[in-house]
């Protein structure tokens, strides 16, 4: 039974909540690979997304997720809108209520926006990322992904690298992942790990050998460009050097993992096109699948499944 | 809900004679299984599709392919507020396109399901035909839909429920007809 009002964050998800998301997108999955992309289970239900920073992947994602489940969709743009005539994102949030809206899609820099939001809105309300807090539905489609490839996620060791610190991708995993029965390990710089991390129940390495040594699953996050300024480390060559995925690094560590990113990706920064483009990397299928995903999302909030129908 | 057993009104021997006389009936009205295809309506639609496509398999020599549809997403009472069912995966392993269709449910009631399902097949391909094969026709129709193959007409009334049990997922072969109870106050539930 899917009961959530809201989409905030995976801390607070049960086991049984993620798996009902996963096998529902299973379905949406299917559908995505049909000639015609379209069914008509949201049809007459409305959908905004509302960024307050730059997003291609997640914001097209959630739109087109909409709609081929027939919502109409509305994008509206922080630079773009009444927001940058001063405009609060509460007197935003109630416009787009009083228009009809149904799910609104938020995107903010503040960690914490959509669960302030969730709790003045009737509407109901999916974090697409809150600063450095969570990211949610990218937890949820790794994690289909993985289901996907390896059949399971229970019992996987997934091993997350590089800025742990300022990643939501990361947080939303870690609490995604353990929920579901993984382990869960972090790899990187000691500048760009959390200091109190380890509490969460990961195990933490500033050695990327010994991290990703016997992992099923490597993560590279990406690497902010704005952090070699702020003196995380001294420069992007180093960082590559140490923490880099790398072919010869997965080849002589681990071989056999599968390699997934969020996107978007500093080529030759933290991951390499060598293994970008090898078989071992799942990133294309994550963006398929975080279609998939989100139209399960879509559906779930809308009042789908629960119960068994009816006979007729 | 509470329920009561009205009456049995198939058991295990009647359903699978019903069957048979469906299956003799699919070949002789498409003489033979050239391009026939069997398509469940999940849950009880997909085991008695797979038992048709045995039957008829048996009665011609030829391969039935069979497919499973959840009509989930097709629904017309999506949009209305309320608890909607889980969605489950819809597998139809073969092209629909020029294909003699049969869909396959269990029971036939107000026809909403069956319009869900045509718009879910049309939405797979274009098939030469679709024909409808339902174990039991209990009435009360909301749409002009009627079946083309009927194991059993049952008339029934509107307190009365129709549970198909069937051995691949309840155990056992046999068709009820299931009464709700009144409650005190004289309310239905």
């Amino acid at each position: 039974m899917f009961r959530r009002k809201d989409v905030l964050g995976l801390r607070d998800w049960s086991k049984e909540e993620i798996a009902l998301v996963l096998d529902t997108a299973a379905a949406m999955k299917d559908i995505l690979g049909r000639d015609l992309k379209k069914v008509p289970a949201l049809r007459g239900r409305s959908v905004a997304t509302l960024f307050y920073e730059p997003s291609t992947r997640t914001r097209a994602s959630f739109e087109l997720a909409a709609k081929y489940m027939s919502a109409d969709t509305v994008s509206l743009n922080a630079s773009a809108s009444s927001i940058a005539k001063g405009e609060s994102l509460l007197d935003t949030i109630w416009t787009i209520e009083a228009m009809g809206v149904d799910v609104v899609v938020l995107r903010h820099p503040v960690p914490g926006t959509s669960l302030q939001i969730a709790e003045h809105t009737r509407m109901h309300v999916v974090n697409a990322g809150d600063g450095a807090h969570e990211h949610p539905t990218q937890a949820l489609l790794d994690m289909y992904t993985v289901r996907e490839r390896l059949g399971r996620v229970e019992g996987l060791t997934l091993a997350i690298v590089g800025d742990i610190s300022h990643s939501r991708v990361a947080r939303s995993n870690i609490w995604g992942w353990q929920k579901m029965g993984a382990k869960v390990r972090v790899v990187g710089p000691p500048t760009m790990i959390p200091v109190d991390i380890d509490k969460a129940g990961v195990q933490v390495y500033w050695d990327i050998e010994e991290g990703l040594r016997g992992a099923d699953v490597i993560m590279g996050l990406r690497i902010q460009l704005e952090r070699e300024a702020r003196g995380f480390f001294p420069s992007f060559a180093e960082y590559t050097s140490f923490y880099g995925l790398t072919r010869e690094r997965i080849r002589s560590i681990n071989p056999g993992a599968l390699i997934l990113h969020p996107g978007p990706v500093n080529r030759g920064v933290e991951i390499t096109d060598e293994v970008l483009s090898s078989a071992n990397a799942a990133v294309n299928e994550q963006v398929t699948n975080g279609v998939a995903v989100r139209m399960a999302l879509l559906y779930l909030l809308l009042g789908g499944g629960q119960g068994d129908g009816f006979a007729s | 809900m509470e329920l009561s057993v009205r009456a049995r009104i198939l058991d295990g021997r009647e359903m699978g004679w019903a069957l048979a006389r469906m299956a003799q009936e699919i070949v002789e009205r498409n003489q033979g299984a050239e391009n026939v295809a069997m398509i469940g309506i999940r849950t009880r639609g997909a085991p008695l599709a797979w038992r048709l496509a045995r039957l008829v398999s048996a009665l011609t020599g030829q391969e039935v392919p069979v497919g499973m549809l959840d009509i989930t997403l097709y629904r017309d009472d999506l949009s209305a507020l309320g608890p909607a069912p889980i969605v489950h995966r819809t597998e139809v392993p073969f092209e629909v396109n020029q294909k003699r269709v049969i869909l396959v449910d269990d029971v036939l009631y107000t026809g909403r399901t069956v319009r869900s399902a045509l718009d879910a097949v049309m939405d797979l391909g274009r098939p030469a035909i679709i024909q409808l094969a339902v174990l039991i026709d209990r009435g009360h129709r909301e749409l002009p839909i009627q079946a083309d193959y009927v194991g059993k007409y049952v008339p029934t009334s509107l307190q009365e429920v129709v549970a198909v049990n069937l051995q691949e997922i309840d155990g056992s072969d046999e068709v009820l007809i299931l009464r709700k109870q009144m409650q005190g106050g004289g309310q239905t539930v």
